[in-house]
């Protein structure tokens, strides 16, 4: 499970993950995760759950092409991406991002690029249910900003 | 030439469809989204010039110039919101 991606109406377990991850492989000395989770606010309004819509295939497609992009950027041995999708409820842990490496500098730098490639590239949609009715969440210009860093232009929320 | 045209989030709901066949003689993204537009109602609504809509060619992003190929799949979907 070098490098994978896995979407999922289920839950993940971090730590098994991770474990799962570095299993065996003696040249890691780093493991850097991220986990996104759902927040009750968003622009002003209480969230009371979030519905995730993806693209089957063209999720899995587009978010190993970013693995590709990481592995000729980054000195890294291992990935996993998995993204929830269906209904979610504040607290609910949303996706989670993981990268090997021999030293911290490269699994931390892989593990950001692939959240921000992920934002702005990936195809998955969020609904909130909020006190005011269900809406979709409108792309933020700051997402793509932070892919700019990585001196790609990202045009998502343009 | 025959295309699996599949809408996702905002504009599948406007459309009130998540995929349709087409049969169209358009030879880029953009002639068929002109075409899917020229239908009126929801389609004139949800893919109107000027709305950020996003396009993806056999789920690859691609531009409004792509050229169509028998058989591909398009997709039409607003800017992407995850992570």
């Amino acid at each position: 499970m070098a490098f994978s991606v896995r979407i999922q109406t289920e839950d993940f377990d971090v730590s098994q993950e991770l474990a799962a991850l570095r299993a065996g492989d003696k040249r890691v000395g780093a493991v850097c995760s991220f986990v996104g989770t759902v927040r009750d606010r968003n622009e002003g309004s209480q969230v009371a759950s979030l519905e995730l819509e993806h693209y089957p295939g063209m999720t899995e497609k587009s978010i190993e092409g970013m693995m590709a992009q990481a592995r000729d950027r980054f000195d890294i041995h291992a990935a996993l991406v998995i993204h929830r999708v269906g209904l979610m409820q504040p607290l609910d842990q949303i996706v989670m991002v993981a990268v090997t490496s021999a030293h911290r500098g490269h699994s931390f730098q892989a593990c950001e690029f692939l959240m921000d490639y992920l934002k702005t590239q990936a195809p998955f949609w969020k609904k909130e249910l909020t006190p005011e009715g269900a809406r979709w969440v409108d792309a933020r210009v700051s997402d793509d900003q932070a892919l700019a860093r990585w001196g790609i232009q990202a045009q998502n929320a343009a | 030439m025959k295309v699996t045209v599949r809408y996702f989030a905002a504009i599948r709901e406007a459309i009130g469809l998540g995929t349709e066949q087409v049969q169209t003689q358009s030879l880029t993204v953009a002639a068929l989204r002109e075409e899917l537009l020229s239908r009126g109602g929801a389609y004139a609504e949800a893919l109107a010039q000027g709305r950020a809509v996003r396009m993806a060619l056999d789920q690859v992003l691609c531009e409004p110039t792509t050229p169509l190929r028998e058989g591909c799949e398009l997709a039409f979907f607003p800017p992407v919101t995850g992570g």
